[in-house]
């Protein structure tokens, strides 16, 4: 059994975008802000801090999953991506946030990076998703710019074209 | 809307966790899947001392079946549960309420058994287990006991479970062969149930229960009740609930609803 003390930091390994981290943390710390703070990686973004609005969404081992009702400490061992995951490279997008560019999927973007990280797992698991399917996972998001038409058509192009459906080049940022 | 401080235990046994509740009693808390808890202890509604992450341990991930009963871990996540195979085969109930609950984001790490430690009033595994007349295994350092869903839960986030005991696991009765149903009305699918219904035909008739309305989950039987009668017996039901006016809906729809799901559901699993 590992008893970890209140107000001390621990040690935590997981891996974050396919980098490899080992770092400390309190046990109190939410994943959101180990990722945020101490990593510095800002995509994800944090929104009310208690599951409803979706913000804070990442995978975890594959599953999309809110960042603020996990522990950093939980991560151990997992395998986390955020949203700097779906980019290939610096200056590119990958073809989930390409879509979403085409379709007016955003405005604030506020919720976008949560959104993609449910969409790209879904995507990931369910290469056929339906519009319903696509509708189903968006219920775990709030987003107050866009009226959510615009991210089910992003969806649905980018699934297609994942699939191969249509071929697009790569789109600069 | 951080949480305060606590120690952070990694459970590798069932036997190191119940140490850990033994001795800390009130202090500590049992963390699955996290999916309520997490929002309490960010809100600080919930401030524990200790907090005994249950997930790394290996006996508690387990799905069993048996002839007439399924018999859920407290580490596996709804998620696990909604992909398991045989699950629209044993447990049909389960299959249509599930997807209630709360969102894809969360079911993938909440757990079943940490829905039902929760007892939110209007949570869709509280009221399945009830409607199917379930059993909740509790375990102390001391003891093993299963409680019937009926005696379980006490009142609105209140159950039989005591300080030192963890949830090691859920049974459900199996569903094969027997008609089920379940509805649900809500603001937006995910969000909190206004009224949620659940019916399991059983030998003699229907047995209906209700979430949302109550403090708890409620179950009736409505044994070979058609037309007038059925009308009035879900009247009555619909008043004995003792429903509230509150932000979501008025005391009246909920009962409106109740009457009108409930007959719907009593007709689809005894058609």
């Amino acid at each position: 059994m590992t008893r970890m003390a209140a107000g001390q930091r621990h040690r935590l390994r997981f891996v974050l975008n396919g980098a490899a981290v080992d770092r400390e943390c309190e046990p109190r710390m939410l994943l959101t802000d180990f990722i945020r703070h101490e990593i510095g990686a800002t995509g994800t973004h944090v929104g009310c801090e208690h599951g409803v609005c979706g913000a804070c969404t990442v995978s975890i081992d594959g599953r999309p999953a809110r960042a603020c009702l996990t522990l950093a400490l939980q991560a151990e061992g997992c395998e986390v991506r955020t949203v700097e995951s779906l980019a290939g490279g610096p200056d590119r997008l990958g073809v989930l946030q390409a879509a979403f560019r085409r379709n007016h999927a955003l405005q604030c973007g506020f919720c976008t990076a949560g959104i993609l990280m449910s969409l790209d797992t879904l995507l990931a698991r369910r290469p056929d998703a339906t519009e319903a399917e696509i509708r189903d996972v968006l219920t775990g998001h709030l987003c107050r710019c866009t009226g959510y038409a615009p991210i089910v058509k992003a969806a649905l192009e980018a699934a297609a074209e994942l699939k191969g459906e249509t071929s697009r080049e790569p789109v600069d940022a | 809307m951080k949480p305060a401080a606590f120690d952070y235990v990694r459970a590798e046994s069932i036997d190191e966790a119940l140490d850990v509740i033994r001795n800390d009693g009130g202090d500590a808390r049992i963390m699955a899947g996290g999916q309520s808890l997490m929002a309490m202890l960010n809100m600080r509604l919930a401030r524990p001392h200790v907090l005994i992450d249950i997930m790394r341990i290996e006996e508690l991930r387990a799905i069993r079946v048996d002839t007439s009963k399924v018999t859920i871990g407290a580490a596996v996540r709804q998620a696990e549960l909604l992909e398991w195979p045989s699950l629209e085969n044993e447990l049909q109930l389960i299959s249509l309420a599930l997807p209630w609950t709360g969102h894809a984001q969360t079911r993938s790490r909440g757990t079943i058994c940490g829905s039902i430690a929760h007892a939110d009033p209007s949570a869709e595994m509280p009221l399945a287990l009830l409607a199917l007349g379930g059993d909740v295994i509790l375990r102390s350092a001391r003891k093993r006991r299963r409680v019937a869903a009926c005696d379980f839960f006490l009142g609105m986030m209140a159950t039989e479970r005591n300080d030192d005991e963890l949830i090691e696991a859920v049974s459900f009765p199996s569903t094969r062969g027997r008609r089920c149903a379940f509805r649900e009305v809500a603001r937006r699918h995910g969000d909190f149930a206004i009224v949620a219904c659940a019916a399991v035909a059983t030998g003699r008739g229907v047995r209906l229960a209700v979430g949302g309305v109550a403090d708890t989950p409620v179950a009736r039987e409505f044994d070979g009740l058609e037309g007038s009668a059925l009308t009035d017996a879900l009247d009555a039901f619909a008043y004995e609930l003792d429903a509230r006016d509150d932000f979501h809906a008025t005391a009246r729809y909920r009962r409106d609803l109740v009457r009108l799901i409930g007959r719907e559901l009593i007709e689809e699993v005894t058609r």
